[in-house]
């Protein structure tokens, strides 16, 4: 699958956002006013953020508003829907904790909202059965994992953070190693594309056109897997096994905790860049290409 | 609404024959040219005379090579659209409500004023029957030509997918294949039409027909040509077979 960028922030920054939030409405922080206005603000804007990144992804970024209608049927619009129903219950919450008012059973709701919207994002892709490698329980897993992790970071809440990315470090090896096996595992092939097994071994001999389009633009990405071992690498190192160790190793103050954090990111956006890369869509079987 | 209805009063598809289909590719060329004047947006191009031209298109024909065990490669021709699943995915993922399948005839299509062009839809079809339109931003794909088939103001002969008029070799039949008695019906089930990736549990609506087994009509009524050996390889070939 092609990673757009805007996607990547997307997932990336929303993820991050509503980890936060989930974190801050367990009352991680404590402190009003200032401090409450900070982590508060810097949660909306993560989560907005990525949001706004989302309507990039759009050919008509301006009828958006009609994607809340069909959140019996959609992932994607049960997300939409529980996005904003978190930010709303979130800026309430935050309001009255920066008077001084912290609401206990308020903050358990957003905690909720929070986790269910980061839950709705990864059944986007793991509801696809023409993406093999995304349909597994390892996919809203991960997608958990890491906006919780990234949100123990972000609100000091280091014990968790550290048990939250070692147990995204397996999931993620885990993960990698049985999703090379699901395009073969799912059934899918050249010959049940085309129903022409029994003629013999398939190949593509002429394909329908000679230039690019939509399909092969958006769900063939073969050239991104040529470095994959190596951005697998430098994905789960920058964001797990760095953060764990220097925040075992060293005192985490500010200046610590940033540098984790940045690491973190860095390596969220190598991880979920690869998350689309590697991802091969079964209509490639008909272009000989995956 | 983007919940699939439980039943359909018809199912309307295509029934394609991969066994006479010659890969003209008339059926892409007319299917383009009926629906880019459509209601809808037009299907745009772009650098459509330059070095990289590109478009989108509702049909594609491509060509696979099949090499037996034993016996000569056989190439078949193999036109791809969309198949207006009963389970179909690409309905169900619909954020808007743009996506949908009618109730009285199972056709799938897309209302575009309601399409955000999010492109979760063509994510969803293992088939790619659906691309978006890189210039009007929303999603295309095959309505089987709701405009021809119900249109009183066209000649009864054309009120078929232009897809299915355009072929030359009749290759593309169109019906209600939930009707046992239907036309399409009866040629799925004495040619055994079968479902494009069963596997992927869409149960498509469109059928395909196999190839038929090849078969020389004039090789087996010829005698082999004896092939005599003069000289002494011969009369050394008569010898040895002798001994």
């Amino acid at each position: 699958m092609h990673p757009a960028p805007s996607i990547i922030a997307f997932t990336t920054l929303s993820g991050l956002g509503f980890g936060l939030m989930a974190w801050l409405g367990l009352g991680q922080i404590h402190g009003q006013g200032l401090v409450a206005l900070a982590f508060s603000a810097l949660a909306l804007f993560l989560a907005g953020g990525g949001l706004l990144a989302s309507l990039a992804h759009l050919g008509q970024p301006r009828r958006f508003l009609k994607a809340f209608s069909q959140w019996r049927s959609s992932w994607l619009s049960r997300e939409a829907v529980l996005a904003l129903a978190t930010m709303a219950m979130f800026t309430l919450y935050a309001a009255l904790w920066i008077a001084g008012l912290t609401l206990a059973p308020l903050g358990w709701l957003v905690t909720g909202l929070a986790l269910a919207t980061i839950f709705c994002t990864a059944m986007i892709y793991a509801q696809m059965r023409s993406v093999p490698r995304w349909r597994s329980p390892t996919t809203p897993t991960i997608f958990l994992l890491a906006a919780l992790a990234g949100g123990a970071l972000l609100s000091d809440a280091i014990p968790a953070a550290q048990i939250l990315l070692a147990a995204l470090l397996l999931v993620q090896a885990l993960d990698w190693h049985l999703g090379a096996r699901r395009l073969a595992r799912s059934g899918t092939t050249l010959a049940t594309a085309t129903g022409l097994g029994a003629l013999g071994r398939l190949r593509l001999f002429e394909p329908p056109h000679t230039g690019g389009n939509y399909l092969l633009l958006e769900m063939v990405h073969v050239v991104g897997r040529n470095h994959a071992r190596k951005l697998r690498a430098m994905g789960l190192v920058l964001a797990a096994l760095a953060p764990l160790v220097f925040s075992l190793v060293l005192p985490v103050g500010h200046l610590v905790g940033g540098i984790v954090l940045l690491s973190h990111l860095a390596g969220m956006l190598i991880l979920r860049w690869l998350f689309f890369a590697e991802a091969e869509h079964v209509v490639g079987l008909y272009y000989g290409k995956r | 609404m983007t919940t699939l209805p439980s039943s359909t009063d018809r199912a309307l598809g295509l029934v394609i024959d991969l066994d006479i289909c010659v890969g003209c590719h008339a059926c892409v060329t007319s299917c383009k040219e009926w629906n880019t004047s459509g209601a809808g947006a037009p299907l745009s191009d772009t650098d459509a005379y330059g070095g990289n031209p590109e478009g989108t298109y509702l049909n594609r024909v491509h060509s696979f090579e099949a090499v037996p065990d034993l016996g000569t490669p056989r190439l078949v021709h193999f036109p791809r659209s969309c198949l207006h699943c009963a389970d179909a995915p690409c309905v169900t993922v619909c954020p808007t409500g743009a996506s949908y399948k009618r109730t009285e005839d199972g056709i799938v299509l897309v209302n575009e004023d309601d399409c955000i062009g999010c492109g979760l839809c063509a994510w969803a079809c293992p088939y790619g029957a659906r691309e978006m339109d890189q210039v009007a931003g929303v999603m295309k794909k095959c309505t089987l030509c709701v405009d021809r088939i119900e249109n009183v103001h066209i000649p009864e002969i054309d009120r078929v997918p232009a897809c299915v008029r355009a072929c030359p070799t009749g290759a593309r039949h169109f019906g209600d294949l939930q009707d046992p008695e239907s036309a399409v019906s009866k040629l799925v089930a004495a040619r055994e039409g079968f479902d494009l990736m069963p596997e992927q549990r869409t149960r498509p609506v469109n059928k395909y027909l196999p190839p038929r087994p090849e078969i020389d009509l004039l090789a087996p009524l010829l005698e082999p040509v004896p092939v005599e050996q003069g000289g002494f390889l011969g009369w050394l070939d008569r010898t040895l077979a002798r001994l």
